[in-house]
């Protein structure tokens, strides 16, 4: 009864400018000194006031649009009132009532069933971050908090979809082509793990019966699309369960425990917190003008659908293998790269989906940090198309330049890698391998044409494939006929 | 004066008071439910407007112009000025009471 | 004379033409803070050493021939307004020991200038008050009376300047802050329009009310320090793109032949003191002798103001002071040892009852379910109040009246409701609401006890060089009352 799942996600990205949000201190905030970006500003030390950056309006106006949102012209920010530490003026400068944008969607494409389905946006706006705490603990028990402002003050864009998602792996694939998108538009790494993509999401069952609207929970703390696709069942069977016992679910924001597996109570939602939303009396209204709009518009960078059709036409790739190039932008741009000094785009294609995105998988490595350049790629592949190496060898070489991070060249050179062209000495092992199997010979003679292949498999055995078969096969005739 | 539902009660100002983080006594909670149901009586008196029909445009004598920051890098603050306006403070970080 | 009761522009004047040195004005204002200050206690804090020091190298730069325009000018600063490694409290006990990084831009223009700063002066905590009393510190008493208040909350700046323990002072006002004490203590107060200038630096207390302001001992002085710190901000999204003209050149003898003055019937109901009555009624006459027209008008909005106002001002202060929580600077009470507690205990020990009632009124105001009944509503009249005022600035140039409608009361005097407690701010705190810019310039005293009275000058948006000059002018016609001086031998 997967239909009756229904889930809406809460995403907030961070959006990629060089400044912060309402000041000038950088954004490079990951693994530096903590308080080391700071300023008057994003520190809300008294007395210092906000100053909206202009380039967050943008990457904020290119995603609305790129999700097909109605932008509101005359735009406010609030205050959200809440007490924590993380959060230096007591309040968060967010958006309320008069949001960026609302009313959007984003197709995505399911495979089974196979259709096209529409989720609908319910509103994009603009707000900061807080800072980050790290809470020291012993034996359990809480000893303090260190707070460090580096990330306060990092523009957000808050994505509120509306309910429309009904299982836990329609909630993946919006959000793998979600995070395409904004990494097209280059508005956001769309990095999960270091957080600069965040998931939230709310979870209900619908009766059965009435098809009403179940009570929600709210699932935090999902770090990866494993941990979302994992939580998201989780908490899709507990409530389920609870449902099937004739238990209530309540309301409440719960956390994904990785650990454990499991999703674990919080905080309870049955009272509504008040944050006391007014308008940021030290912020103007922001206003809109439609030829910003239209300006933007133009602007908009080629995304996914249209660079797989591009890909099709210009490098004569299939369908699907285009489709899985785009999927992750800098797939495609490595690929791109790649085929600037290339042109065998179906072999690029293969290497670039088999080898490399297996071992960047088994590693656990963004395509960003690959060891292996394109261009590194590329000179191994040259080595082959040389008949320097054989593909197995190339294989086995590309395994060590993802491991080393060292060139194809390099690497063939030390080991000793390069096949054998010297005839003398591959003659020598096949004289022992024809020694080794006259039975094979014979049958050869005789005519039994596949029983060379036997012949050749074991000469590429003795010389651990270092030899060229086409070469190795010549010979092996050769001699035969000799005999 | 007409109770009505809309009087703040010692009970709430005290929820108030809490979610403000500040302590009051029972005392000087009663008094400022008295000040706001005052307050109130009097705004009362506004409910004859058609208060909807009335537009607030606030800071009306500056929209006309842009007030943005340009996405340019400029120093920050170092840590140790930062830091500098606490004694609370642990590896570089802002040091307060565990949460758990 | 002793130097330290020179006005602004004298000084100026005198210190470039090397007639007197930067030096001996500092040591004057000095050994008058020494005689004093004990009894008036209108600065929290006293920059004696840095201030020698910098009029000496101050008096060094202009021997080279290289003076700025303020030239050492002795400038004192509400302790609301951050200055780069100056400890500023607002008068709270929650900002005890804060010592910002950093300077507000009305600060580093004034320095730029060549400003020399005397020190930081009292104010009621977070300016909520009008009488200077609310200081978690110390209460300021009023030169012309020790027995009664100098008006707040920047009284500790209208004090420094009317008793000559400084040459000119920065305050602010929100409600009236401004005004309220030049009326006070007999001197001159601008409350410029609302974005003339930045608020960066200044400690926020309610955003879209707080203007930073000039108290002076004459027009000519507040136009001076008004063309160096007036101006667009880009640290101030509140500030005004609007080219600032030389205010100097309104306080000429131009006289205000060609002006409109209207004096609104609400100024003149039955709260007014008869005394303050009649001086701004001679005031009047002064107008009319010197050319200018008057009519009466009307604006009926005003009866809401206080009650708007209080909503809007408690609201945003509750939001503004949510940032004093103990974590960064300033006091920290650990309490328990838990976060909850932690917060209470910082809050409720580092507030003053004043500031804390205020907090939990504007944190009601703003609750759910109560937004629309308060603050909504409050911003609606808000909003009827400014059209009421854009209606009369069609027709007249001017807005004339009393700057209070008490002149200033006892120390003891015992205020107990909320609203008149805002008594003092009744003709002040509308022109906030709507943005406006308005002057105070004494008019004359009272009779039996020779307290000071202010007339309020209130012009429309932008508009502060025809209140400069009006002001200008009324004070060359009162040059008489303006020599009198508070006896200060207490």
């Amino acid at each position: 009864m997967e239909s009756n799942t229904v889930i809406g996600l809460e995403i907030h990205i961070q959006l990629l400018t060089d400044s912060k949000i309402f000041c000038n201190c950088s954004t490079d905030y990951i693994d530096r000194e903590p308080n080391s970006h700071t300023c008057p500003v994003c520190l809300g030390l008294p007395g210092a006031l906000p100053v909206l950056n202009k380039k967050v309006v943008e990457l904020a106006l290119k995603t609305a649009l790129a999700l097909n949102c109605h932008i509101n012209r005359t735009n406010i920010f609030h205050r959200k009132h809440y007490f924590y530490p993380d959060l230096p003026k007591g309040y968060q400068i967010s958006q309320h009532d008069q949001p960026l944008a609302v009313n959007g969607f984003l197709e995505i494409e399911m495979e089974e069933p196979l259709e096209n389905k529409k989720i609908r946006i319910n509103r994009i706006h603009m707000e900061e971050d807080a800072g980050k705490l790290i809470h020291l603990e012993k034996d359990g028990a809480a000893v303090c908090s260190l707070v460090d402002y580096n990330r306060s003050g990092i523009p957000l864009l808050e994505i509120v979809t509306e309910p429309d998602i009904q299982s836990p792996q329609e909630a993946i694939v919006f959000l793998q082509k979600l995070r395409n998108i904004v990494q097209y538009l280059g508005v956001c790494d769309g990095n999960l793990e270091s957080g600069s993509m965040r998931c939230d999401a709310n979870i209900s069952i619908r009766e059965e019966n009435s098809g009403r609207l179940g009570t929600k929970t709210e699932i935090k703390n999902m770090n990866s699309f494993k941990a979302i696709k994992e939580a998201l069942d989780y908490e899709v069977m507990r409530q389920r369960k609870l449902i099937e016992q004739g238990d209530k679910v309540s309301q409440e924001t719960r956390r994904w425990d990785e650990e454990s597996g499991e999703t674990v109570f919080m905080r309870s939602k049955e009272r509504a917190q008040d944050y006391r939303y007014f308008p940021e009396p030290d912020l103007l209204p922001l206003t809109i003008e439609q030829s910003w709009i239209d300006g933007i518009k133009k602007n908009i960078p080629e995304l996914p659908a249209e660079r797989k059709e591009r890909f099709m036409v210009d490098y004569h790739l299939s369908g699907y293998d285009a489709n899985r190039l785009v999927e992750v932008k800098p797939l495609g741009d490595y690929f791109e790269k790649a085929a600037k000094s290339y042109n065998n785009y179906k072999k690029l294609a293969n290497w670039i989906l088999g080898e490399l995105l297996h071992y960047l998988g088994e590693e656990n490595i963004g395509m960003e940090k690959s060891p292996v350049s394109p261009s590194a790629l590329v000179g191994l592949l040259k080595l082959i198309d040389q008949d320097v190496i054989s593909v197995k060898i190339a294989k086995n070489i590309f395994e060590q330049m993802f491991k080393t991070g060292q060139s194809a060249a390099v690497l063939v050179q030390n080991s000793g890698f390069t096949q054998i062209s010297n005839e003398k000495e591959i003659d020598g092992i096949i004289r022992i391998v024809l020694r080794d199997n006259p039975e094979t010979v014979q049958d050869f003679a005789s005519g039994k044409e596949k029983a060379i292949h036997f012949l050749v498999g074991q000469v590429m055995r003795h010389t651990k494939g270092r030899a060229q078969p086409d070469m190795v096969l010549n010979l092996i005739k050769e001699r035969i006929t000799e005999i | 004066m007409v109770i009505d539902e809309k009087m703040a009660t010692v009970k709430e100002i005290g929820e108030v008071a809490r979610s403000a983080k500040l302590e009051l006594s029972e005392e000087q909670l009663k008094l400022l439910s008295e000040q706001l149901n005052n307050t109130f009586s009097f705004f009362a008196k506004t409910d004859k407007w058609d208060a909807e029909k009335i537009q607030f445009d606030y800071h009306k004598n500056l929209t006309s112009l842009e007030h943005y920051h340009e996405d340019i890098v400029k120093p920050s603050l170092p840590q140790d000025t930062v830091l500098g306006m606490t004694r609370c403070k642990k590896n570089g970080s802002f040091e307060v009471p565990g949460i758990l | 004379m002793q130097l330290n009761e020179l006005k602004a522009v004298d000084y100026l004047n005198m210190v470039k033409s090397r007639e007197i040195s930067v030096e001996e004005v500092v040591r004057d204002i000095f050994q008058q803070i020494d005689r004093i200050e004990h009894t008036l206690k209108a600065y929290l804090f006293i920059n004696l050493e840095e201030a020698l020091s910098e009029a000496k190298k101050m008096d060094r730069r202009i021997k080279d021939n290289d003076i700025p325009p303020l030239a050492g000018l002795p400038v004192a600063i509400k302790d609301n307004i951050c200055i780069k490694g100056m400890e500023t409290t607002c008068a709270s006990r929650i900002l005890k020991g804060f010592i910002p990084p950093y300077d507000a831009t009305v600060t580093s223009r004034i320095k730029d200038a060549g400003a020399i700063i005397i020190g930081k002066t009292n104010l009621d905590e977070f300016s909520m008050g009008s009488t200077t009393k609310n200081s978690a510190f110390q209460v300021t008493l009023n030169p012309w009376d020790i027995n009664r208040v100098p008006g707040g909350s920047s009284g500790g700046s209208a004090v420094t300047v009317a008793s000559h323990e400084t040459l000119i002072a920065l305050g602010t006002d929100t409600g009236g802050s401004v005004r309220v004490p030049a009326s006070f203590c007999g001197i001159v107060g601008i409350k410029p329009t609302y974005g003339r200038i930045s608020r960066y630096g200044v400690i926020s207390s309610s955003s879209s009310l707080d203007q930073v302001g000039i108290l002076s001992k004459g027009v000519k002085d507040t136009a001076m320090l008004m063309n160096i710190i007036s101006g667009y901000d880009p640290l101030d999204s509140t500030s005004s793109h609007i080219s600032v003209p030389d205010f100097l050149l309104s306080c000429t003898g131009e006289g205000i032949k060609d002006l409109k003055f209207a004096v609104p019937k609400e100024f003149f109901k039955q709260e007014l003191n008869i005394e303050v009555k009649e001086r701004v009624a001679d005031s009047l006459n002064k107008i009319l002798k010197l050319g200018g027209e008057i009519e009466e008008i009307s604006l009926p909005n005003l009866e809401y103001a206080l009650s708007a106002y209080s909503i809007i001002a408690m609201a945003e202060a509750s939001s503004n002071l949510a940032k004093f929580d103990g974590i960064q600077y300033g006091l920290r009470m650990e309490g328990s040892g838990d976060l909850e507690d932690m917060y209470l205990k910082t809050r409720s020990e580092g507030f003053g009852s004043e500031v804390k009632r205020r907090l939990i009124l504007g944190t009601y105001f703003l609750s759910s379910g109560h937004y629309e009944d308060y603050y909504l509503k409050a911003k609606k009249i808000r909003n009827l109040i400014r059209k009421d005022f854009e209606n009369i600035f069609q027709k007249y140039d001017l807005i004339i009246g009393p700057t209070t409608p008490i002149p200033p009361f006892e120390i003891e005097e015992r205020i107990d409701n909320q609203l008149t407690m805002l008594l003092a701010d009744t003709y002040t705190i509308p022109v906030n609401l709507a943005g406006l810019p308005a002057l105070s310039i004494n008019c004359g005293f009272t009779s039996k006890e020779r307290l000071p009275v202010g007339l309020q000058i209130i012009g429309g948006p932008f508009q502060e060089e025809k209140m400069l000059r009006v002001a200008y002018n009324l004070e060359q016609e009162l040059k008489e009352i303006n020599t009198v001086e508070p006896n200060l031998l207490f």
